[in-house]
């Protein structure tokens, strides 16, 4: 205590400006360790990466040479690769559809004059707080137990086998868990939305005789549609790197019917001896993000502004 | 709440049963995941639905013994813990840093670059810090700390430095006139103001260290050392034919989440709804 007191009455004893600057260095301080850790273990492996990709380094031993842009044409060549690329994105542009198709859906009901809402909104939220990964081994094993059976009681072909068996049906299963993980997080963002519309709109869209969907499309709709932007950015996102329901669910199989672009990176780059042809895909890969993103996030605020 | 005005009607009792009938495909499978742990596999063989007819505890203790539980949640709970505490203490101050010094250009270069990084998927820095961590000793739970603490700092920096922006200075001032050093003034006044971030912050980290998969999996190359869901991947492997003891395996795993989540369920869903609509 008594060397803060010291401490306390020096620097209220030192003129403006060296106080001033003393601040400054206490900010800096404040802030390079973490900057620096930061560059170390984030930066300066992004940057290797990118540097490796224009490599043909096998991920072990020292000897290897650059090649220029050899991974990044063979990528374009590789027909497992551009599966994975095809792959990824109609399920992410499925699932995001999906996931906030059935959260918007949700959240208006929640957000309505129900009972037991409380009870109801823990229960949406659950998936959230669960791991992926254990999810999607519990679904794993429904997939291949349960739905065969009630398939097979209901009569229908197509679901009386294991579905996540199946190179053509598999994907079905991958969106189902992804869509049940994640519904629960856009509900409870759509609901935070919904929560923010003033009662009157919706009382005066009754005096002037509005249906349901009309006030849905005129007053719901809009008046959330910056919530609609940034679960849609999210989602896509989230989606576009998929990984863990792959690993529990079909370990990018059968075959290789469900690789995504982040198991065929982790499994490449890791078992199969192709460091650097990986690195150019997760290259390619952010890229592709990054672009995305973008793209979603100016053609879906233009909408906003319309609206 | 907004719909205040609601209250007062009659409450929609068809929306409530669609609703509630759509909440079964949340809690039917995780009935099934309780029934199947607590069956023996000849019960489960006859009935996937139907309740145990003798509770099965014994799948738990062989599935702790199997997969050497404890080891694992021990090793879970540490990193999961440390790594709350270690992002919230140094996350903020970073943000305090830059958010008071926005109008210098190093500073809001630092705050562009950990934003920016939110843009970088992970698969592009994976197959190096991989190399980097091994070769630094660093393939174990407390490089695993490391690595949350200092990856947390993109998002994190973002929501902080937005918060501390509407704390208004004049209290940091008053306490600089008092003669308090920036580092009293940010733990005295600024971090406990920033309670409603910390718990956004600390939930979100709390989850993402809790149930992460991949990081684990490139990092940790011992299996003793491994975290619970690597341990349920190897096990998995392993083991996949008694279902029974999988799914108390798994149960165990999900559990300590629910707990926390059944107990502080309000702080959870707003402080999840905070950190997103800032993200």
């Amino acid at each position: 205590m008594s060397v803060l007191s010291d401490d306390r009455q020096v620097s209220a004893g030192l003129t403006a400006p060296r106080k001033r600057r003393r601040q400054d260095l206490t900010f800096l301080f404040m802030a390079l360790p973490a900057v620096i850790l930061f560059f170390v273990f984030h930066t300066y492996p992004a940057v290797q990466g990118i540097l490796y990709s224009f490599t043909n380094f096998k991920g072990f031993g020292n000897n290897y040479d650059f090649v220029g842009l050899r991974n990044y044409v063979q990528i374009f060549q590789d027909e497992r690769a551009m599966a994975a690329y095809r792959f990824t994105f109609l399920f992410a542009i499925l699932s995001t559809v999906l996931v906030n198709a059935v959260a918007l859906v949700i959240a208006i009901g929640l957000n309505s004059n129900i009972r037991f809402r409380n009870t109801l909104r823990a229960i949406y939220f659950l998936p959230n707080i669960l791991s992926v990964l254990i999810v999607g081994f519990i679904f794993n094993y429904l997939f291949a137990n349960l739905v065969p059976k009630i398939g097979a009681g209901l009569g229908i072909a197509s679901l009386s086998k294991n579905i996540l068996g199946d190179p053509h049906l598999a994907w079905i299963g991958i969106v189902f868990v992804a869509v049940w993980q994640a519904a629960a997080f856009n509900i409870i963002l759509y609901l935070a939305g919904l929560q923010t519309i003033p009662y009157d709109l919706y009382e005066a869209a009754d005096i002037d005789g509005a249906g349901p969907w009309q006030k849905f499309r005129n007053i719901t709709f809009p008046m959330i549609a910056a919530f609609f932007t940034i679960n849609m950015v999210l989602a896509m996102k989230a989606f576009l790197q998929v990984f863990d329901q792959i690993v529990a669910l079909t370990g990018g199989g059968p075959g290789t019917s469900t690789e995504s672009v982040s198991f065929l990176i982790y499994k490449g780059g890791f078992d199969g001896g192709q460091f650097a042809y990986q690195s150019a895909n997760a290259v390619l890969f952010f890229i592709v993000l990054v672009v995305v993103s973008l793209l979603q996030t100016r053609f879906l605020h233009r909408r906003e502004v319309e609206a | 709440m907004t719909h205040g005005l609601t209250e007062n009607r009659k409450p929609n009792w068809i929306v409530t049963a669609l609703l509630c009938v759509a909440a079964l495909t949340v809690l039917v499978p995780l009935y099934l995941a309780v029934v199947t742990a607590l069956k023996t596999p000849q019960e489960l063989a006859e009935s996937v639905f139907a309740l145990p007819r003798q509770i099965r505890w014994q799948n738990f203790s062989d599935a702790v013994r199997l997969t050497d539980f404890f080891t694992a949640f021990r090793t879970s709970a540490l990193v999961t813990v440390s790594v709350v505490i270690l992002t919230l203490v140094t996350n903020s101050l970073v943000a305090y840093a830059i958010a008071r010094n926005q109008h210098k250009k190093f500073f809001r270069f630092l705050y562009y670059y950990f934003i920016s990084a939110l843009f970088i998927p992970f698969p592009i820095i994976m197959l190096p810090v991989v190399k980097q961590t091994s070769a630094w000793g660093m393939d174990n739970p407390y490089g695993l700390i490391f690595l949350y603490v200092v990856y947390g700092l993109s998002f994190n920096v973002f929501v902080y430095v937005g918060y501390i922006k509407s704390i208004p200075r004049e209290l940091e001032e008053a306490a600089t006139i008092d003669g308090a050093t920036t580092w009293q003034t940010f733990w005295k006044i600024i971090f406990p103001l920033l309670a409603p971030m910390n718990a956004t912050v600390g939930i979100l980290t709390c989850l993402w260290a809790w149930n992460d998969f991949l990081l684990p999996l490139v990092i940790i190359s011992d299996p003793k050392l491994a975290t619970l869901p690597l341990v349920q991947y190897i096990f998995q492997g392993q083991f996949s034919t008694n279902y029974n003891l999988a799914f108390a395996s798994y149960l165990m795993t999900l559990a300590p989440m629910v707990i926390v989540y059944l107990l502080a369920q309000r702080w959870i869903i707003s402080g999840v709804t905070q950190g997103a609509v800032k993200g």
